[in-house]
């Protein structure tokens, strides 16, 4: 039911684009052409309400059901979240979050027992959270150098300006440079699950495919290539300055060392917006009869590392499964039930807006 | 005449400062003559090129960046490499540099294509007297004072004085075509003393100075005298006119050679030269909203940074903010003041922001124009056959000032008759004679045909008819035009054979020589200043041609001083009944003015033909005011128009004759076009105030039921002019509130009482002049036009050229500010072709003046109708939508980057990539909206032709009213919104993939992007109403362009970047099922709003326009029901017909839609 009209004006398609002026030829007399006579075969929609109210009804048929399957999937994701930045007294990291001190070589721990009352079924996604933590400023954001990260020899010695004022720290470049890599998240965080007869058990942690891919594997790459010893790739740089161990000990395995451990391209992928959480672990589900996360006590024990009252931040851990749609976000499903309903509301108001001043406007038309 | 230059003061010899003497053959005058100091000339080189090679790039840069486009690109661009800016340089550096260089490239070789064409001119060789020998040398070497030769067919290399000529009579003949476009051969005169010159020895052997103006534009105007020093006598002085200044540009034709021609103006002196330069500009009404649009966004840019910068300071008071220990600034930075940290900042968010100027809007604005004003070229109902030409785009900035017009000025004489004259009659003394044979252009035998009313032969009545012929036949400035060859006249006219005809700058006078000679007096032609004249018993008659008072506007009549043969000094004159009837002393003044009127009311011209015989003395008497008049180097034409008014007077009346000159074709169907397009049509006419009225009538500018309001001389003679304008408007006033609201139920007047008001010029300036000398009592231009506002046809008659361009001048003052429009064929009409807003020139007959300063020239005014009704229509509302939608489109793309700075502790952070921002303007969404500005068509054309009312609605600029814009930018505003916190909430502390990695700022930053292209493509998509392939292609491709090119940009490490932060964000950002759903809901809830407004309009109160699409949907519709039910008998149901998109109908332009009715209705 589309109000429109299908105007083939001129059989005649033909389209000459000759350049305008015509050159030095002067037969004055204009081609006959549907291009230049502005007679081209076109077909003319018009916005009626007519036109319009199938489309609302549609889009509102199809957005509701949409949105509810939305609603219901995000609903179904389980998540839990604790606030682990010891502002409290009462906080278990409260002494930790005060004694901060950067040249402290002692690490302050701190253990935080939770409760989850429901099972996590499938894989377990272990993310940390950090508040009013500008990602995102400027200058923070283009303070990398990415050709170094890539692996460049020549960035690896001259970091970039763009890496100011971490750059350089006492005479040698540091790898990696920059506000962002210098920033790096350094809590542990660990998880036990306390068995009711009262055992301790860890949950190994997963610490790979954390990353994209591709940034792994193609963005991000260490000097020298696939050169197994690390240290000596990294000669002549030194660690950023808030860092305690050298990029080329951030792990064990080779595979996750240097500038391809996962942990650090994670961070090194600025955050959009100031509260953000970044993805730190997966607990992969073992097999399909024991849920990965069962009901009970847990404790999450923390290598206090990360200073965030200075600027009134917060960190958190969540963890949350995944579905299809990623996180527990009600947003989207809400946002197409509204505009679903919106759509079909409207509908109705033009049908009967429609009946009212349509029939008067076609009887005006007719006695025209 | 002489004048013995020495002694006492001789007319016009007082102190001429602007003058130059030119030494002929650069010989010094004889001592004691005169010192003159010898003055400085420029060479004859033409130089139109604009630069050399050395400082072509400083000028070019120079002319560049005084755009202001430019310019602010450059400002950008500055800034950008001087502070620290949150995008590179290079967004802006970038089309910088492309637009720049684009234009510098194309710049340059224009300028070599004009230094070439330069070369060849100015080394072209010419011939030059020089010690008595001809020399060739190269046109460029030439120098004033220089003797040239010219043959035939060549073209003059500079201004010259013709010397003489291998014509025996000193004259020769010169076709103007590339100068003025007229065609026809004009006649130019040598010097007297000088014209029996033959031989090089003789042209050298001469000396003589020129005295002349310092040069000027004007192509008809020269003034200048020449003395001539002859051995030990005083020198002889000649006056110089135009007559005989020879243009550079122009062809020597039909002469063998001229010999010994002065060069006076040379190089870029040359009247040439001097013409090309351009005219003032006229801006359009659009321009202007433009121009207060982008103020009031840059008042908007400049506030959002003040605004983010005073924020950012509020924001990071505390220390922890503005330098938390993750993110420390540069030592430098720190040391940095205060206030010129806060003013870098200040300018970092002007950075940011200033794609809300949008910039690129200029460049496609002027390509609309320029490619959319072929669309006028190439329009084949424009074209004309007779003349073989279409319409012309002298300016293109004006496009849409077409749409737009309310006050339409027309000439009358060519623009809405033919001025194709027709001898219809002539009167002698109340007798009346009618030609038999009606033929036009061509020369009939001369065999007599007359056919007498009231024959009743007598002396008195023979002698004046037989004076009556003659001075039609001899009171005249036509050329005869023989066929190539020079023997042709005698062949020719003896052997009665069409082998010549009249050529002459005003049609009336060849149509009336031609009436002569179907009536029995045939003029032959002029040699050696002795006109011949075949009459009616075959025999020559030869009267001898001593001055011609030539025809100018203002006096309204010539004459001609001739000499018969019998030694009778004679004075024929002919002219306007009201520049004659005045200057009568005898003859049946009566009887000729009774036929006048009568023929006026016809609707015919009339001219009035009378007589003077001048004795010895009163000749002599005559030749003397003409000549000191002529010689006369300053304020020639007011001695002359003083002169002429002393010789012309005492007449006796002969007769009168009418020549009509019918209606062009549907000109009167165009005049009632647009008064019901709402414009108000006036038309300016020197002509008779019956014969105007006549046409007017004809051309249904009034028409039966108008009630003619009349402010005429003959009124204002009887009443004070006060009292004439008071009752007026009074009548005006009281007719309005009457019918004032029948008038709005009716909308249109077309049976109601509307007003037609004639004026004349005497009493328009009157008008005009009253207010000047008492402003205070009594406002007469307000009551005026008052007046006029209320009529919907205005004529005046009797109005000189420069009255015309005054009332043009005066209503465009007027309060409203109307926009309008002046039309006309002739040199008179110039001055308002140029004062109105646009000006339309006629190709017509009496030259190309008028076409050549015009705005846009058409063949007929019948075109009229449909450049303004369609041309102008779809013009504007295509720029009014660019317009708009452009500020719209970097609203929508500005504004989330404002919103972002909240959320990124206002630190400049760009929300999108460098390449994003680049390419946002320049190719994903700039093709879409140039095309949609060249195809869209919202009406099909036919609907436009066929509702000229349909143009009020988009009168008074009504697309582009602050209102609108308002509309379009909290549209833009809601939408960015939408954009920004649509992502906000998606990306709010969340994953959104199904392998739980996180997105940084930079996906973020390309959903907005991704669903600002689509909604603002698609936002284009829904206005527009005229699906051509060419904007699925354009729309649909420059979706694709920007899926595919981001595809692309993230696809690959870039070598040549510092950053990857693009790679693979796009891919990514696809992989994520929220994200496409995301998008399609932030799409649709962009465009909901606008949806919605649209249809509510449409169904709440549609205009007429809206209407009209409906209606024309609706009798497609209705055809096909018809057809539809027809084949329902058949077995196949009658489709249910709301839809008319499955109508296969082809509905042929120009068919009406009636027939296809007609034939389905007969098919049932």
């Amino acid at each position: 039911m589309m109000a429109s009209s299908y105007n083939a004006k001129d059989e005649d398609g033909h389209i000459t684009v000759s350049g305008p002026g015509g050159g030095t030829l002067r037969s004055k007399k204009p081609e006959n052409t549907a291009f230049k006579q502005q007679r081209l075969p076109a077909w003319q929609p018009i916005l009626t309400a007519g036109t319009v109210l199938p489309a609302f009804f549609i889009i509102g048929l199809l957005f509701i059901p949409i949105g509810i399957g939305l609603f219901v999937t995000s609903n179904n994701i389980k998540e839990f979240e604790v606030d682990y930045t010891g502002v409290d007294m009462s906080s278990p990291c409260f002494n930790c979050s005060q004694n901060f001190s950067w040249n402290s070589t002692k690490p302050c721990t701190c253990t935080i027992p939770f409760y989850l009352d429901q099972p996590y079924e499938s894989n377990v996604y272990v993310y940390y959270g950090l508040s009013n933590f500008y990602q995102n400023h400027r200058r923070y954001v283009k303070s990398r150098d990415d050709s170094q990260l890539n692996g460049d020899v020549n960035s690896l010695m001259s970091p970039s300006k763009e890496c100011e004022p971490y750059a350089f720290h006492e005479n040698k470049p540091i790898a990696p440079c920059g506000a962002i890599a210098n920033s790096m998240f350094n809590d542990t965080l660990e998880l036990f699950y306390n068995d009711p007869n009262g055992t301790r058990i860890p949950i190994p942690l997963n610490t790979t495919g954390i990353a994209w891919w591709t940034d792994k594997h193609v963005k991000f790459g260490n000097p020298g290539g696939n050169n197994p010893n690390l240290t000596a790739a990294f000669q002549g740089t030194t660690k950023p300055v808030n860092w305690r161990r050298p990029v080329y000990e951030l792990d064990a395995d080779p595979g996750n060392n240097g500038f391809i451990n996962e942990d650090f391209i994670v961070w090194m992928r600025t955050a959009a917006l100031p509260t953000f959480r970044k993805l730190y672990r997966i607990i992969n589900k073992k097999s399909s009869m024991v849920p990965t996360l069962p009901r009970g006590n847990y404790t999450l024990e923390v290598v206090y590392n990360y200073p965030v009252r200075s600027f009134e931040g917060r960190k958190r851990v969540i963890l949350s499964t995944i579905s299809w749609m990623g996180g527990k976000n009600p947003f989207l499903g809400i946002a197409y039930i509204t505009v679903g309903s919106v759509c079909f509301f409207l509908g109705v108001v033009l049908l009967i807006i429609h009946h009212k001043c349509g029939n008067r406007n076609n009887s005006a038309d007719i006695s025209n | 005449m002489e004048c013995r230059l020495q002694r006492g003061p001789c007319v016009g010899e007082e102190i001429w400062v602007d003058s130059r003497t030119v030494y002929i053959g650069h010989k010094d005058p004889p001592p004691g003559a005169e010192a003159n100091i010898p003055q400085r000339y420029p060479d004859n080189r033409i130089v139109s090129s604009k630069y050399t090679f050395w400082n072509f790039i400083p000028k070019n840069l120079f002319e560049q960046f005084r755009r202001i486009a430019n310019f602010y690109f450059l400002v950008i661009f500055l800034v950008q490499l001087i502070i620290d800016t949150p995008t590179s340089p290079v967004t802006s550096g970038l089309p910088l540099f492309f637009v720049i260089t684009v234009t510098a490239i194309k710049q340059g070789y224009e300028d070599w294509l004009r230094h070439k064409a330069d070369c060849s001119i100015n080394e072209c060789p010419v011939d030059v007297v020089q010690q008595g020998k001809v020399v060739r040398t190269q046109s460029h070497k030439l120098r004033v004072g220089d003797i040239v030769v010219v043959r035939e067919d060549e073209t003059f290399p500079c201004d010259l004085i013709l010397l003489s000529s291998s014509r025996h009579d000193g004259t020769c003949y010169v076709t103007t075509a590339s100068l003025d476009g007229e065609s026809s051969h004009k006649t130019y005169y040598a010097v007297q003393d000088t014209m029996a010159f033959r031989t090089e020895q003789e042209v050298d052997s001469l000396h003589a100075t020129i005295e002349c103006e310092q040069p000027q534009p004007d192509l008809y105007k020269f003034v200048g005298r020449i003395n001539i020093y002859k051995d030990k006598e005083e020198p002889l002085a000649r006056p110089l006119g135009a007559e005989n200044l020879l243009l550079r540009g122009a062809t020597l034709k039909n002469t063998q050679h001229i010999y010994g021609t002065v060069a006076v103006y040379t190089g870029m002196e040359t009247k040439m030269a001097l013409n090309y330069q351009s005219k003032s500009q006229k801006r359009s009404a659009v321009e202007k909203s433009m121009n207060a649009f982008l103020i009031v966004y840059l008042c908007i840019l400049i506030s959002k940074a003040v605004i983010n910068t005073v924020l950012k300071y509020a924001w990071q008071w505390s220390p922890d903010r503005d330098e938390p220990w993750y993110n420390h600034r540069t030592e430098n930075e720190r040391q940095r003041h205060m206030v010129i940290r806060a003013f870098t900042d200040f300018l970092a968010f002007m950075v940011l922001f200033n794609y809300i100027i949008p910039v690129s809007m200029y460049v496609t604005v002027e390509m609309q124009k320029f490619l959319g004003s072929y669309f006028i070229t190439w329009d084949e109902e424009m074209f004309d056959e007779e003349l073989g030409e279409g319409a012309q785009v002298n300016t293109s900035d004006l496009n849409e000032e077409l749409g737009q017009v309310e006050y339409v000025f027309t000439d009358k004489t060519g623009t809405l008759t033919e001025n194709n004259m027709e001898f219809i009659e002539c009167c002698v003394d109340g007798n009346v004679y009618i030609p038999h044979a009606i033929c036009n252009g061509q020369i009939l035998s001369a065999a007599s045909s007359i056919d007498m009313i009231d024959s009743s032969p007598g002396g008195y009545r023979r002698e004046h008819e037989d004076l009556f012929f003659r001075a039609l036949c001899l009171c005249h400035t036509v050329q005869v035009k023989e066929e190539e060859t020079v023997d042709g006249i005698k062949r020719g006219i003896h052997q009665g054979r069409p082998t010549s005809f009249y050529i002459s700058s005003s049609p009336d006078e060849v149509a009336l020589v031609e009436g002569m000679k179907r009536l029995g007096y045939t003029y032959l032609r002029l040699k050696d200043n002795y006109m011949e004249i075949l009459n009616k018993d075959d025999e020559i008659e030869r009267f001898e041609l001593l001055h011609v008072l030539n025809f100018d506007s203002v006096r309204r009549r010539m004459s001609v001083i001739v000499k018969s043969s019998s030694g009778e000094y004679l004075l024929f004159c002919k002219g306007a009944d009201s520049s004659i009837f005045p200057r009568i002393v005898s003859g049946k003044v009566e009887q000729v003015k009774a036929r006048v009127e009568q023929n006026a009311i016809e609707g015919l011209r009339t001219l009035c033909v009378a007589y003077r015989r001048l004795s010895e003395s009163e000749y002599q008497e005559a030749c003397h005011h003409l000549n000191e008049a002529k010689l006369a180097l300053q304020d020639r034409e007011q001695r002359l128009a003083q002169a002429y008014d002393i010789i012309e007077r005492d007449f006796v009346l002969l007769g009168a004759t009418a020549v009509e000159d019918r209606l062009q074709e549907k000109a009167a169907d165009t005049i009632e076009s647009l008064h019901k397009a709402g414009m108000k049509v006036w038309v300016l006419t020197g002509d008779k105030m019956e014969t105007a009225a006549a046409t007017c009538y004809a051309s249904k500018l009034f028409r039966r039921s108008t009630q003619i309001l009349e402010l005429t001389k003959k009124r204002t003679e009887e009443q004070s002019l006060h009292d004439v304008l008071f009752e007026l408007n009074r009548t005006v006033l009281r007719q309005r509130s009457i019918s004032g609201y029948d008038r709005v139920s009716v909308g249109l007047s077309v049976d109601c009482l509307d007003f037609g008001l004639i004026i004349d010029g005497a009493t328009l300036s009157a008008v005009l002049k009253a207010n000047q000398e008492r402003a205070g009592s009594g406002n007469y231009r307000e009551i005026f036009l008052e007046i006029c506002r209320n009529c919907s046809a205005v004529l005046c008659c009797r109005m000189a050229p420069l009255q015309k361009a005054q009332i043009v001048k005066l209503i465009k003052a007027s309060k409203e500010h109307p926009i309008t429009l002046a039309i006309g064929d002739g040199a008179n009409d110039v001055s308002m072709i140029l004062e109105a807003h646009v000006g339309i020139g006629i190709m017509g007959k009496e030259g190309r003046q008028a076409a050549r300063n015009s705005d846009y020239a058409i063949p007929k005014f019948k075109h009229l109708k449909k450049m303004l009704l369609v041309h102008g229509h779809y013009y504007y509302i295509r720029i009014a939508e660019l317009v708009q939608y452009f500020f719209y489109k970097n609203v929508c793309f500005i504004f989330p980057q404002f919103l972002y700075q909240f959320f990124c502790g206002f630190s400049q952070q760009p929300l999108y990539d460098t390449a994003y921002l680049t390419l946002y303007n320049i190719s994903f969404t700039s093709l879409p909206i140039l095309l949609y500005s060249l195809v869209e068509q919202h009406i099909t054309m036919e609907t436009l032709k066929r509702d000229p009312s349909l143009y009020r609605d988009i009168a008074k600029n009504s697309l582009l009213r602050w209102p609108v814009f308002l509309y379009w930018t909290c549209l833009g505003v809601f939408d960015a919104v939408i954009f920004f916190f649509g992502a906000y909430f998606l990306f709010d502390n969340t994953t959104f993939t199904s392998n739980g990695q996180m997105f940084g700022n930079w996906t973020f930053g390309t959903l907005v992007f991704t669903v600002l292209v689509f909604t603002v493509t698609l936002k284009l998509a829904l206005d527009t109403h005229h699906w051509t392939w060419i904007n699925h292609f354009v729309i649909w491709g420059s979706l694709l362009f920007y899926v595919i090119f981001s595809l692309l940009w993230g696809g690959i490490i870039w070598p040549f970047l510092n950053y990857q932060r693009m790679y693979y964000v796009f891919m990514q950002m696809l992989s994520s099922g929220p994200a496409w759903l995301s998008i399609i809901l932030l799409i649709t809830v962009s465009l909901l709003p606008d949806v919605i407004k649209k249809v509510l309009c449409r169904t709440m109160c549609p205009t007429a326009t809206e209407r009209a699409q409906v209606t024309y949907c609706h009798q497609l519709h209705s055809e096909t029901k018809a057809l539809n039910c027809l084949v329902s008998r058949l077995g196949v149901r009658c489709l249910s017909c709301i839809s008319c998109k499955s109508i296969p109908l082809v509905n042929h332009p120009g068919r009406p839609l009636g027939s296809l009715i007609a034939l389905s209705n007969s098919m049932i």
